[in-house]
């Protein structure tokens, strides 16, 4: 624990401390005694692998390992590889990051290393754009890896804590996807447990299969058609077990630290609710604050957290949204050319329901989520005013500009210079 | 609940400030909340971070678009982004300058909001005088203290004492001692004529 902050005796075996969310992760993470870290640093992951290489150095992670390699793709495949040899193996990216990592990621779950790997939010270039949204994790989530989506950094830290075991118990690897910044950058007051209370929770890595030289194996073998399908088939069946293993690692998790985090999906004021609204990620918070000032104008919203994306909760979703009348997603991606891409899945797991699913464009490149714009969204919903998908607050005089000019002129030049010239700012103001 | 934006330029520490009020905060006992919006990410580039400090677990995300207090540390800024927007009617200003507001050309900008919640105080010369750097962060946050009256001085230096160790930490809070004494000493005199002191 660092020796300069403030700890306060918190609630049982945890200490309390006002601290970032990036070294709450980092010291959640040190606590579950990973053996191999491996990681490239990029904004906003950076404050993450900076106090955990501090940490290594200073002899404060045990007999961890720290490699600073020369790329997110090297950082992936040296854990790869570690993995492989037993070691529990933990990194953190990001945005082009993760991309640029994109076919380790593949690899790591093809070949089910249980590795974690954090997730600092970010969108996804061009235009570049350092700011929060889900862009980067949204893009590998059919890689094969669990992805766990944190609400606050109280949840981020712990789910880290419950992601070795749940992705050492399936050999399965896990995303902790948090908002950069937004968690990333966040001072919060922050519960960390204290080793032997981690310790009696987590059980040291105990791997399936292991590289040896005393016993010699290969892994990673070619497959033809003849035995690829039965090999994904068995991939999937593996990875939809964390539907029942999340929620016993969650249950398990606050009975050990009497602090309720994780689990597959959370409801909020969902009795006799008729609206609700779906996200993932912190602006869930935001999200209650609305749904408080819906109610107190009577009318019946709550909401619903997915806090597992994948394996995706269908069923689970679909017994909790049974009888209301409509579904508001709110969603920090866009699928271009269709539209939502959680929405998608929700829609799947309503399939034969009569409920109208309403697909929300919001926060993307890091723009602010306000409670009085999502009231708005859902005051509109109710009134069947919302055109499909919506973008919540869209600049339309901007853009009708730009349209106008581009149909006058063929050569219109790059559209992102030309949007920065019409709202002549970058980043310097609340929007 | 309790908004404060602050801005200024990548390199001031305005992202700083935001975390010592949070964690002052959590030292009185209080629920607080920071959080910086990055520009491009250089030095010099405008920066804003926020704080949110109530009595309750803060759930809310969004930026501070109606900051109850506004802290502005490099006054340069003051024409260039929209800084004062959203600031409530009778919010809290606090500004960096050696300048009177007349001379900073918002003094009848500001005329609506009462006078005793405006105040320009010389923080980067209190930052001179303790730590030989315009270091203005910490005696704003010290002028914050007295202004608001929100947090106490004690639980501001305790932040900084926790964020920077040994000699530094304590010029930290002798600078914050600085800025609040400032704001008291000066908060009877008429708008415009307090202005020119210096920090000692």
């Amino acid at each position: 624990m660092f020796s300069h902050v403030r700890w306060m005796k918190g609630a049982t075996n945890t200490m309390r401390a006002q601290i970032e969310g990036s070294q709450a992760v980092a010291e959640a993470v040190v606590l579950c005694r990973p053996e191999v870290i491996a990681a490239y640093p990029i904004s906003p992951q950076t404050h993450i692998v900076e106090r955990l290489s501090r940490m290594v150095k200073q002899g404060d992670a045990g007999r961890c390992q720290y490699l600073n390699v020369e790329s997110e793709f090297g950082a992936l495949s040296v854990l790869i590889g570690a993995s492989a040899t037993g070691a529990r193996t933990y990194t953190a990216t990001t945005s082009q990051g993760l991309l640029f990592m994109a076919e380790a990621v593949y690899n790591a779950a093809g070949l089910g290393l249980p590795i974690v790997m954090t997730i600092a939010n970010r969108a996804v270039g061009a235009p570049i754009n350092i700011w929060n949204d889900h862009s980067d994790s949204m893009a590998l989530r059919d890689a094969g890896w669990i992805q766990l989506y944190a609400e606050t950094n109280q949840e981020a830290a712990d789910l880290h804590i419950q992601a070795f075991r749940l992705a050492e118990e399936l050999s399965c690897p896990v995303m902790v996807c948090m908002d950069g910044y937004i968690l990333t950058h966040a001072y919060e007051p922050i519960d960390l447990p204290d080793q032997s209370a981690v310790d009696s929770f987590l059980p040291p890595f105990s791997p399936v299969q292991v590289l040896d030289p005393s016993e010699p194996i290969s892994i990673g073998a070619m497959v033809g058609p003849e035995a690829f399908t039965e090999v994904k088939y068995l991939a999937h069946r593996q990875h939809v077990r964390a539907l029942t293993l999340l929620p016993e690692i969650a249950g398990a998790f606050e009975q050990h630290f009497h602090r309720g985090s994780g689990d597959l999906y959370r409801a909020y004021r969902m009795t006799d609710a008729d609206t609700v609204v779906i996200a993932l990620g912190s602006v869930i918070g935001t999200i209650k604050d609305a749904v408080d000032g819906l109610r107190d104008e009577g009318i019946a919203v709550g909401c619903v957290k997915i806090g597992c994306y994948r394996p995706f909760p269908a069923m689970q979703l679909r017994a909790v949204l049974e009888g209301i009348s409509r579904v508001i997603i709110v969603e920090k991606d866009l699928a271009v050319g269709i539209g939502g891409i959680v929405s998608a899945d929700v829609r799947m797991a309503l399939n034969g329901l009569p409920i109208p699913v309403h697909t929300v464009i919001a926060g993307l490149g890091g723009r602010s989520i306000s409670a009085e714009s999502l009231k708005q969204v859902v005051r509109d919903a109710c009134a069947e005013h919302l055109s499909e998908p919506y973008f919540l607050d869209l600049n339309l005089r901007v853009v009708d500009e730009e349209l106008a000019r581009r149909h006058e002129q063929r050569r219109a030049g790059p559209l992102a210079e030309q949007l920065i010239r019409a709202v002549n700012t970058i980043g310097t103001k609340v929007v | 609940m309790l908004t404060v934006r602050i801005h200024g330029r990548g390199g001031q520490g305005v992202v700083t400030a935001a975390e010592l009020l949070s964690t002052a905060a959590f030292a009185d006992g209080k629920h607080a909340l920071a959080f910086p919006s990055f520009g491009s990410e250089r030095m010099g580039a405008p920066v804003m971070a926020f704080c949110r400090i109530d009595t309750q677990p803060i759930r809310t995300r969004e930026a501070v678009t109606h900051p109850d207090v506004l802290i502005v540390q490099d006054p340069t800024l003051l024409h260039q982004v929209e800084l004062f927007a959203g600031l409530s009617p009778d919010g809290y200003v606090l500004i960096n300058s050696t300048f009177s507001l007349d001379e900073l050309g918002i003094g009848e900008f500001l005329r609506s909001i009462p006078s005793d919640h405006v105040c320009v105080i010389p923080a980067s010369d209190i930052g001179v005088k303790h730590m030989k750097r315009p270091i203005a962060n910490t005696p704003l946050l010290g002028a914050f203290a007295a202004m608001t009256g929100v947090i106490a001085l004690v639980s501001v230096q305790s932040a900084m004492r926790q964020k920077f160790t040994g000699s530094l930490g304590e010029a930290n809070a002798a600078a914050a001692k600085d800025g609040y004494d400032y704001v008291l000493t000066c908060a009877v005199d008429e708008r415009g004529d307090k202005h020119h002191a210096r920090a000692n």
